[in-house]
């Protein structure tokens, strides 16, 4: 079977010449069909800097400096411009973080959808505002014909993120990136958001990247995980042997760090600050050892 | 008798909402009747989530807001009517501390002009030699380096920035702080070492906190009771282990069941209940 999804030696670098950085350190990541693999790490850790680089939405001052991101056959790296437009929002799709800002504040929720659906799938008007309805019915908006009209400050932060959602899944995608798409919403809200995208990727048998620094979150919806710190990954495997066995200090020490609700106080372990500076050291030496950012 | 350092009877907090351009705005109430009671030296978790009027709450109790009807008792003395001048003396005993320490910082002062406003505004510092030590004893107290008195807010990571913003609140040796979302915008990493600075800090300096949060596991680890509020009204009130044990009202069943713990667990994302909601805007705090 070949992977949805294929990283393969990827560096990433910010900044030019002198004053850059690397920030991915040699990513090495596979997704199969119809996997959700959750990608976890803390801020700065590069999560969202890969799922950027896999959509070709890397901020400017950001490049590629090495590697391979192989997708139905293609190089994601080289491919064309034309090429990636084609791919995104069809074959490859965003659930973006912050539902507040990722809608047009000015266009009609209805049309929002349709562009995408016209221009992705050729869609007349009214077939594609139709399909808009059934998809908004798949993330149980009640009366979706009337969430059509509507306009995104009109809506919840939960029900914009269900708008986003089904925009993701419109076209079928057989890749989707969710980028912490439940970290700005009530815990009620999220465990019925991630419900959603589990029940969408079911049906429209896509693989999911799920971006998020919530192991709570990885454990309910991820099949598979990544844990990520300094651009470079610490440990990978099946969701439930890594979070009953986590194999690196670094997972340990995030699973101890955790606060849980069904555990007394006395349970909560910070992460020691020497195991991090160890880690941003290892990451520097290696750094020396392969200058990617000044190449 | 327990000795209660921070009372409230059936403080409410209405402002007035504009339902059109031409009407009168109506009032909308957005903390009912609560009634708390927070016994010296304790810790009490405010829990809620968006729009449950938590914030308002921790607001009224720093008399940042002013009740609309209900009374405040903070040791003994009535402070829910109270204006700015009679408030002044009891300002040093109550203070609060902000969830993003990144715009509660003044970004063009060192930390140890910040960390000292508070002294000086009390006529409590002697010349610049007194400034610098008590700034740098904040910092100790909070466990930052001392040198970071001439350092500025932003060469400090987030984490580092909550604790200034920690050190700044105990300046004025206060009796009672408000926490608010402290340390929602923190790494798992940085957020556990916050949480247990302040219980460290708790039973060093005898502090009476009310914490406030929208995260139930957070609450745990700091707290000795918990209330929970929906749309302004406590709905549950208790010590910590009762409520996470055997929780009697549904809202709070609900929200304990929707924390996603850090263990797989099949089925959790099949039975979170009906998941058609209304279209409707939830209501903003």
């Amino acid at each position: 079977m070949t992977a949805a999804l294929s990283v393969q030696g990827l560096h990433v670098a910010i900044g030019q010449g002198t004053s850059s950085a690397n920030v991915l350190r040699g990513v090495n990541l596979e997704l199969e069909p119809g996997e959700v693999r959750g990608l976890v790490g803390e801020s700065g850790a590069g999560k969202s800097m890969l799922g950027r680089a896999v959509l070709g939405l890397l901020p400017a001052n950001a490049t590629i400096t090495a590697g391979k991101i192989s997708f139905e056959g293609r190089d994601l790296v080289t491919i064309s411009e034309p090429e990636r437009r084609s791919l995104l929002g069809r074959r490859i799709a965003l659930i973006p973080q912050d539902p507040m800002t990722s809608l047009n504040p000015v266009k009609r929720v209805g049309a929002q959808i349709a562009i995408l659906l016209r221009h992705h799938l050729a869609l007349s008007r009214r077939a594609a505002l139709e399909r808009a309805a059934g998809l908004l019915a798949e993330v149980a908006i009640r009366e979706p014909r009337l969430v059509l009209g509507l306009y995104p400050h009109e809506l919840s932060g939960g029900m914009r993120q269900r708008v986003l959602i089904a925009m993701a899944f419109a076209c079928d995608p057989s890749l989707v990136i969710a980028d912490e798409p439940t970290t700005a919403l009530d815990v009620t809200v999220q465990r019925q958001v991630l419900q959603l995208v589990e029940r969408l990727r079911q049906r429209h048998g896509a693989a999911v990247l799920f971006v998020t620094h919530d192991l709570g979150v990885v454990a309910k919806i991820c099949r598979t995980m990544t844990v990520l710190h300094a651009g470079r990954v610490l440990e990978e495997g099946e969701t439930v042997d890594v979070l009953a066995r986590p194999r690196h200090p670094y997972t340990r020490a995030l699973l101890a760090a955790t606060p849980r609700a069904d555990r007394p106080a006395e349970a909560l372990r910070p992460v020691p600050p020497a195991l991090i500076d160890s880690l941003w050291a290892e990451a520097q030496r290696l750094d020396r050892l392969f200058p990617m950012a000044t190449s | 008798m327990t000795d209660i350092l921070l009372r409230t009877g059936s403080l409410s907090f209405a402002y007035p909402e504009r339902v059109g351009l031409f009407r009168r705005p109506v009032p909308r109430e957005v903390v009912k009747r609560v009634d708390l009671a927070v016994p010296r030296g304790s810790v009490l978790g405010l829990v809620g989530e968006s729009g449950s009027g938590k914030t308002t709450l921790g607001r009224l109790l720093v008399r940042l807001l002013r009740p609309t009807s209900g009374g405040i008792q903070f040791d003994g003395v009535e402070i829910s009517r109270l204006n700015e001048t009679e408030m002044r003396p009891l300002r040093a005993r109550i203070q609060m501390i902000f969830q993003d320490p990144q715009s509660s910082l003044n970004p063009r002062l060192r930390l140890g002009v910040t960390l000292t406003r508070p002294l000086s505004a009390y006529g409590r510092l002697q010349g610049r030699r007194d400034r610098r030590d008590r700034a740098a004893a904040l910092l100790d107290l909070v466990g930052l380096p001392v040198g970071f008195v001439d350092r500025y807010p932003h060469e400090l990571s987030g984490g580092q920035r909550q604790r200034a913003g920690i050190a700044r609140a105990l300046a004025l040796e206060p009796d009672f702080i408000v926490a608010d979302e402290i340390v929602s915008g923190l790494d798992v990493s940085t957020q556990a070492h916050i949480l247990l600075l302040l219980r460290e800090l708790r039973a060093r300096l005898g502090l009476t906190m009310v914490f406030i949060s929208h995260d139930l596991s957070v609450v745990r680890v700091l707290c000795d009771d918990v209330a929970i509020l929906q749309h302004g009204e406590v709905v549950e009130y208790g010590p910590v282990a009762r409520i996470f044990n055997s929780p009697q009202h549904p809202y709070t069943q609900q929200l304990l069941s929707a924390i996603p713990l850090p263990d797989v667990e099949p089925g959790w994302l099949d039975d979170a209940g009906p998941i058609v909601t209304s279209y409707s805007q939830g209501s903003a705090a």
